[in-house]
């Protein structure tokens, strides 16, 4: 298993006992009153008996009856390192991501140079190592620099340390490609995240077809352009027997065909971008960029019934998609302006927004933020388990808050949340059994 | 049937040699011998140029091609016959002529055997029906390339005096390879075991019917065999999304001496050629002793002048 060499390198703190906090795990759905023991960078013990009782000579923390769960895994983040340092690095991306209670993101290959060689990806995990303050993976390039066309050395990459295969935000729109990728990629067990878009259909769309894109007058794109790849997709997944993990859908018929494909037994999964999760396309209001995304924000029924997904353990992973753009970007009519939005700082408070809305039960929402990427990405961490990793966050989940852009630790301010009511706050973050984050309100830095 | 399989026939039950699936083991055992006899006698013995002389022996070559060209011509002289090298960029072909009316032409010069070599499936085959002469296929396309196989099967043959229970591991571009799907026929109705080893990429749909066990892995599908078959991977492949690079080719499909470790201490490693060295065959191993990939090429000259006369057998009396 290939994992973070920062984790091994980072020293741990001292053996510390979290008492009195309500821990929850989602994989195996524990959610009791109880404490966690952690020490040399692992869990040492959990449960119900260390509530009230830590075990001597730890350091004590008094959770004071708030949430202990695992950090999340956020398995689609953009940074701008290397090639777009000044939108964001490695470092100031790991910033975000502790204080949004994120130990472990996935970073994807669209930077420059594309990271389609050993070498970049070696470049990556010595930068994280350095620079990161949480664990920092790397998905490799699908294809030679994002083209579509030439596979990447697949196999070597993923000795590497790449934990997956991306064509970033691209599709590979050549069948045969993409089939050949599959095939090649099954001997090796890798697995290929593909962003779902057919880019003839998408064309020059720049936000979803329908009633409000023609009241904007913006060329849409339409839903079918995800939903006939994906069939495509999976249709190759069938003849080939490759691992695929659909990177963001964004709309039920997307999810009927992932819902049959698993049904049949194909090794098909699918992520949801918090995004899609918690906005709709009426947020874009009047040409508001930040809302301009990849896969574009849906409609409400859209929204709607990938929240009911998540509800029903249908959806494997929920993503931020952060991918910070800077106001040079942005700051253009609608059309021209970048996709992207920043999210790494504000996925876990988003996420909750399910949970106090009643639709999604705390662990059933926490499952893909953690353990499911764990599993697919094949990571010991994303549970609260003896001798995981001591990758774990504490939470108010009630603790109100307003969206402020500029005090958002990533480098480039385009969240869509600016100025949106939040309710849930990470109090700690702790990567490998040292703290990396804590909140002290004002939170001025 | 074993015991019939190793006594051989006293001729070809056919006028063309197109392919290799239809060939019985007394037929094959019948040519090896021949081969067999050619190889340990001197190549200027003056006796055998009456087995084809007067005969007209025309090369016709659509691909390009150095050994396979050559060794049929020379084995051709040994037997006296009269060679004619037809090349294609200077004849009638880029012409806009069809293959069948090349048939026909050449069939009216009244040739005793052609020997063609094309880059489709078939043609070969497609020709065969349009003349009236012996036909000896040199590859076509993807699918045949029968001498080749002999010549292998001879190979093998000398170096460990049988085939029949040995286990054959071919590795590399199965997909578009003549030299695989002829080798698999011969070796397999010899008796040997057969072992494909190949990227998904380049292996073809249900490669397990050909008869053979197929391996992703080249370390599994090395462990133990008698016999290592490297295939040629062309350069178009890796633009062709097939690999993704020479170098990661020959990392988990080149033939080195980790993975040839693996087989038998005295495998035989082959190579119909051209070779790329580094590329699926380290150059150590190339010029390895257990390496008989020169003694292929000699081969071929013996058995191509078997075949030669085999079918020269077959041919009306002059």
């Amino acid at each position: 298993m290939s994992f973070n060499p920062a984790a091994s390198t980072r020293k741990a703190g001292p053996p510390t006992a979290f008492i009195n906090a309500r821990i929850v795990d989602p994989e195996t759905n524990r959610d009791e009153p109880g404490g966690l023991f952690m020490k040399d960078g692992v869990i040492a013990d959990l449960g119900p008996h260390l509530r009230r009782n830590a075990p001597e000579g730890a350091k004590v923390v008094d959770c004071k009856g708030k949430l202990l769960c695992p950090g999340l895994i956020d398995a689609q983040v953009f940074t701008g390192e290397p090639g777009y340092e000044h939108r964001e690095t490695l470092k100031t991306a790991s910033h975000s991501a502790a204080a949004g209670g994120v130990t472990t993101m996935i970073v994807m290959p669209d930077t420059d140079p594309v990271i389609d060689q050993v070498s970049l990806v070696d470049f990556i995990q010595r930068r994280a190592r350095d620079n990161a303050i949480v664990n920092i993976l790397t998905m490799a390039a699908t294809t030679k620099g994002l083209k579509g066309e030439e596979m990447t050395e697949i196999g070597l990459l993923k000795r590497a340390g790449a934990v997956a295969f991306s064509n970033g935000k691209t599709s590979i729109a050549n069948t045969r490609v993409m089939k050949n990728v599959l095939l090649y990629a099954r001997d090796f067990g890798a697995l290929i995240v593909h962003h779902t878009e057919d880019p003839f259909l998408a064309g020059a769309g720049a936000m979803n077809s329908g009633e409000v894109a023609t009241r904007l007058g913006l060329p849409g794109i339409p839903k079918m352009a995800e939903i006939i790849t994906l069939e495509r997709d999976v249709r190759l997944v069938e003849m080939t027997g490759g691992r695929y993990h659909a990177a963001t859908i964004t709309c039920p018929e997307s999810l009927a065909i992932i819902r049959h494909a698993k049904a049949r037994g194909l090794p098909v999964s699918c992520g949801v971008s918090i995004n899609h999760l918690t906005l709709n396309e009426n947020d874009i209001g009047s040409y508001r960029t930040f809302l301009k995304v990849r896969p574009p924000l849906r409609k409400e029924d859209d929204r709607a019934a990938m929240v009911a997904a998540v509800a029903n353990g249908e959806i494997d992973t929920i993503v931020s998609s952060h991918d910070p753009q800077d106001a040079d970007v942005k700051r253009r009519p609608f059309a021209e302006a970048a996709d992207g939005a920043a999210g790494l700082e504000t996925l876990l408070a988003a996420a909750l927004r399910l949970h106090h809305s009643g639709d999604v039960a705390l662990p059933t929402l926490l499952r893909p933020l953690t353990v499911n990427a764990a599993k697919l990405f094949g990571l010991p961490s994303g549970r609260l388990q003896k001798g995981a990793p001591a990758d774990i966050i504490l939470v108010d989940i009630d603790e109100p808050w307003v969206v402020n852009k500029d005090l958002l630790r990533s480098r480039s301010k385009n969240s869509p949340f600016d100025e949106a009511k939040m309710q849930g706050r990470v109090l700690r973050t702790i990567v490998g059994g040292e703290t990396v984050h804590e909140f002290s309100a004002p939170d001025r830095r | 049937m074993a015991s019939t399989a190793q006594k051989s026939a006293k001729s070809l039950s056919h006028r063309h040699l197109l392919s290799t699936e239809k060939l019985t083991a007394p037929e094959i055992e019948f040519l090896l011998d021949l081969a067999d006899k050619n190889a340990d006698s001197p190549p200027q013995a003056e006796k055998r140029r009456e087995v084809l002389r007067g005969r007209a022996h025309i090369n016709l070559f659509f691909e390009s091609s150095t050994r396979t060209q050559a060794s049929f011509e020379l084995a051709a002289k040994r037997l006296g016959a009269d060679v004619l090298n037809m090349n294609v960029s200077t004849s009638s072909v880029t012409k806009g002529e069809t293959l069948i009316d090349t048939a026909i032409t050449l069939n009216a010069m009244r040739p005793d055997i052609i020997v063609v070599r094309h880059h489709a499936a078939g043609a070969v085959e497609l020709l065969s029906q349009k003349v009236d002469c012996s036909v000896v296929n040199a590859g076509d396309g993807a699918h045949q390339h029968p001498t080749q196989a002999l010549l292998d099967a001879l190979t093998i043959r000398r170096a460990k005096g049988r085939i029949s229970g040995l286990t054959v591991a071919i590795c590399g571009d199965i997909l578009h390879s003549r030299v695989a799907r002829s080798n698999i026929n011969v070796l397999n109705t010899l008796g040997a075991r057969v072992r494909l080893i190949a990227p998904s990429t380049l292996l073809p749909a249900n490669p397990e019917r050909l008869g053979a066990e197929v391996f992703t892995d080249m370390w599994k599908g090395i462990d133990g065999v008698d016999v290592v078959m490297m295939l040629r991977l062309q350069r178009e492949r890796m633009e062709s999304s097939y690999v993704p690079s020479t170098r990661e080719y020959f990392h988990f499909f080149g033939l080195d001496h980790e993975k040839l470790a693996r087989a038998k201490p005295d495998a035989l490693v082959m190579h119909p050629g051209p070779m790329n060295r580094g590329v699926e065959i380290a150059s150590t191993i190339a010029d390895d002793p257990r390496s008989v990939i020169r003694e292929q090429v000699e081969m071929g000259v013996a058995v191509r002048m078997a075949v030669l006369e085999a079918l020269a057998m077959n041919l009306p009396k002059k």
